[in-house]
C-alpha cells in the first residue's frame, strides 16, 4: 500500500526543497524584522506587525491573486524582470518560494517576536557593555537564550509551507518538478479519483503534521517549565 | 580627564537638557528622585541610549559628537545595573570571564585571582548563576565589569533593589573597589547614606537638568543639603584609622581632631570616612571632664543656622579644618549665648564608620 510513485516522490523532493528555502530565508529576514519590532519605537512598528501577519486572516487565493497579478508577465515586478533580461515569477520555484516566505512569515516571526521579547534589552547591553560587537551578541548571548524561539519559528515555518495549497495554485498552478508540491498533487489525486495515491500522501502528511506539532509544544513547555 | 556630556531630549513629559562636565577621577554621584533623568544620563554617556545633537567626550577621546558614534562595546565601560543582570545561560566563572576574554591582552590590568579576592568572589566560582542570592549577584556583576579593566565604571543604584541587610554586606566591597581600584566610577543613586559613603563629588539632579554640582563636602556644608532628607544634618570626616588598642578602639584623624572610635575587629587601618549626624553632635562651653562621652573636640561656630521645627544647626570648623555640623534647640542656644566666631567644646556621642 506503501509504495509511491516517481511523480510521488518527485513532488515530495520539491515540497521539502521548497520547505527548507522557505525556512532558510525566513529565519534570515524574520530574525532582524521580530529583533526591530521588539525593541523599535517607530510609529511604524505597528503596520508593519499587521502586514506581516496579514497572511493569517486572509484567504491564501487573495495571497496569491496579488502575487500572481504582481509577479506574472504584465505585473510590475514581473514586467520589470522581464526588462532587465529575467523571466517573470509566475508557475515557477522562484515565484512558489517568494509567496510561501509571505505565506509563512507570521509564523516565523510571531515566536522569534516573544523569544525577544522575552529576553528583553538588558541581557543584550550587558554583552556589548563588556566589549562584544553585533555578531558576537548574537551568538554567545541572543542565540543561547532564545533557542527555543529559533526552534519554533523554523519548525512551524517548515510545518506552515507544507500544508501551503491555496497560495501555489493561484501562483504556481501544477508543472511537477516545480511547482508540483505534495498539497497540490493530494488535490489532484482526488480529483481524478485516485484515492489510494491521495491517501497515502494525506497519511503521511498527517503523520509528519503531528510528529512536527508534538516537537514545538514539548520544547514550548520545556521552556515554560525552564523559566519558572 | 574629563567627562564631559551635552545633551537634550524630550520624550513625551520628560525632559532632559543636559550640558556639564566633572573630573573622570574618584567616585561621582549622581543624585537625586526617581524619574529625573539620572539614569537617561548615564546611558548616554554609556551609549546605550543613542539621543541626537547630543556630545560626550572622555577626556579627549570623543564618543559621540554629530555623526561620530563610537559603540557601547567600544568604550570599554563596567556598568552594573540595578537588577542582577548575569547572562543566565553562563556560570559564575563564565559570566567573570566574558569582558575578559573580549579585553585585549595589553589593555587587562586585572586578573581574575585579585578580582575575586577583592570581591570575596572565591567560593561562588563554581556555582550555577541561579543559585546566588541578590547580594552575591550583584558582587559577581561588579567583578565582571572590573575584569573588563574599563577606562570608567558605571553603576546604575547597584544597591537599590537589595534588602538592607545585604546592602550593608556589599558596601564594604564598593568602598574598596571605590579606594583601591583606581578606576573613576559614576554612582547613580536616590540613597543619600551612599552618596556620604562613596561619593567624593555630588551631582545633583531634578526634573531632567542638573540643579548643582560640588564636592561631597561643599554639598554636606549645606543646612538644606537634600543628602540631609533621610537622618537629618551630618558630617562626614575623612582621616585616617589606627590599629586597636586594649579597649577595642581605634584613633581617628589628626592631634587636635583625634577622635576614638569603636570598629568592627575586622575593620583595616587606613584612610576611612567618619559619619556623625548633627544632633549624635552636644555643645559645651567648659570641657566637661567625668562624663561618659569621651570624644571632646575643640570647633569653632562659623555660623548658626535656623531650621525648620524649632532647631539650630551650629556650622562649626575642626581644628584640621573639617566641617562639624550640630543641632541644638534654639533655647540652648540663647541659653549658652552661642555666636558665630566663638570657641566651643563638640561633644560627639555617636559616630557611624563608613568605610
Amino acid at each position: 500500500m506503501f509504495e509511491l510513485s516517481t511523480s510521488d516522490w518527485q513532488a515530495i523532493r520539491l515540497t521539502l526543497t521548497l520547505c527548507f528555502f522557505t525556512t532558510l530565508i525566513l529565519l534570515t529576514i524574520a530574525t532582524p524584522l521580530a529583533w526591530w519590532l521588539a525593541s523599535g519605537r517607530s510609529a511604524l512598528r505597528v503596520v508593519v506587525q499587521t502586514v506581516v501577519a496579514l497572511p493569517l486572516v486572509l484567504p491564501p487565493t487573495v495571497l496569491g491573486f496579488y502575487l500572481l497579478v504582481a509577479l506574472g508577465p504584465r505585473g510590475p515586478v514581473g514586467s520589470t524582470l522581464e526588462s532587465m533580461g529575467l523571466s517573470h515569477l509566475a508557475f515557477s520555484f522562484e515565484g512558489i518560494l517568494l509567496a510561501s516566505v509571505l505565506y509563512s512569515m507570521p509564523f516565523a516571526v510571531q515566536p522569534l517576536l516573544e523569544a525577544f521579547n522575552n529576553l528583553g534589552r538588558r541581557h543584550v547591553e550587558v554583552a556589548s557593555s563588556l566589549g562584544a560587537g553585533t555578531l558576537d551578541r548574537f551568538v554567545t548571548v541572543i542565540l543561547p537564550l532564545c533557542r527555543g524561539g529559533f526552534i519554533v519559528a523554523a519548525t512551524l515555518s517548515f510545518a506552515h509551507t507544507v500544508g501551503e495549497f491555496g497560495v501555489i495554485l493561484m501562483l504556481g498552478g501544477s508543472i511537477p518538478g516545480e511547482t508540483k508540491v505534495l498539497s497540490i498533487l493530494i488535490y489532484e489525486h482526488t480529483e481524478a479519483m485516485n484515492y489510494a495515491a491521495a491517501h497515502r500522501l494525506s497519511l503521511l502528511l498527517l503523520v509528519f503534521s503531528f510528529a512536527v506539532l508534538f516537537v514545538v509544544y514539548s520544547i514550548n513547555r520545556r521552556f515554560q517549565v525552564a523559566k519558572i | 580627564m574629563t567627562l564631559k556630556v551635552r545633551a537634550q531630549l524630550q520624550r513625551g513629559d520628560f525632559r532632559l537638557d543636559v550640558d556639564t562636565s566633572w573630573p573622570a577621577q574618584g567616585v561621582t554621584a549622581l543624585f537625586g528622585r526617581s524619574g529625573c533623568g539620572k539614569t537617561t544620563l548615564l546611558r548616554i554617556i554609556a551609549g546605550l541610549e543613542r539621543v541626537r545633537g547630543a556630545q560626550v567626550w572622555f577626556g579627549d577621546a570623543c564618543w559621540q559628537d554629530g555623526a561620530h558614534w563610537v559603540p557601547v562595546e567600544k568604550r570599554r565601560l563596567g556598568l552594573v545595573f540595578q537588577e542582577a543582570s548575569l547572562l543566565p545561560h553562563l556560570s559564575v566563572t563564565g559570566n567573570l570571564l566574558y569582558g575578559y576574554k573580549r579585553t585585549p591582552l595589553s589593555l587587562r590590568r586585572l586578573q581574575l585571582p585579585d578580582v575575586s579576592a577583592m570581591l570575596g568572589l572565591e567560593s561562588l566560582l563554581s556555582r550555577p548563576v541561579d543559585a546566588l542570592s541578590g547580594g552575591q549577584k550583584q558582587r559577581v556583576a561588579l567583578g565582571r565589569a572590573l575584569l573588563c579593566s574599563p577606562q570608567q565604571l558605571l553603576l546604575d543604584e547597584p544597591l537599590a533593589a537589595l534588602d538592607t541587610q545585604t546592602k550593608r554586606e556589599i558596601m564594604p566591597f564598593l568602598s574598596r573597589l571605590a579606594q583601591a581600584s583606581g578606576i573613576p566610577m559614576v554612582l547613580i543613586t536616590h540613597a543619600p547614606d551612599e552618596v556620604q559613603r562613596l561619593a567624593d563629588r555630588v551631582v545633583f539632579m531634578g526634573d531632567g537638568g542638573i540643579d548643582e554640582q560640588c564636592s561631597l563636602q561643599q554639598a554636606l556644608a549645606k543646612p538644606d543639603s537634600p543628602l540631609f532628607a533621610d537622618e537629618g544634618p551630618s558630617s562626614v570626616l575623612v582621616g585616617e584609622l589606627g590599629a586597636a588598642d586594649a579597649h577595642g578602639t581605634r584613633l581617628f584623624g589628626p592631634v587636635g581632631s583625634q577622635l576614638r572610635v569603636q570598629a568592627p575587629d575586622d575593620t583595616n587601618a587606613g584612610p576611612t570616612r567618619l559619619r556623625v549626624l548633627a544632633r549624635d553632635v552636644s555643645v559645651a562651653l567648659d570641657d566637661p571632664a567625668r562624663i561618659s562621652i569621651r570624644n571632646h573636640l575643640v570647633v569653632t561656630i562659623r555660623q548658626l543656622h535656623d531650621l525648620p521645627d524649632n532647631r539650630v544647626l551650629l556650622d562649626t570648623v575642626m581644628q584640621d579644618g573639617q566641617t562639624l555640623l550640630i543641632e541644638i534647640t534654639p533655647w540652648s542656644a540663647q541659653q549658652l549665648e552661642l555666636a558665630a566666631g566663638q570657641r566651643v567644646f563638640a561633644l560627639i556621642k555617636t559616630v557611624a564608620l563608613m568605610r
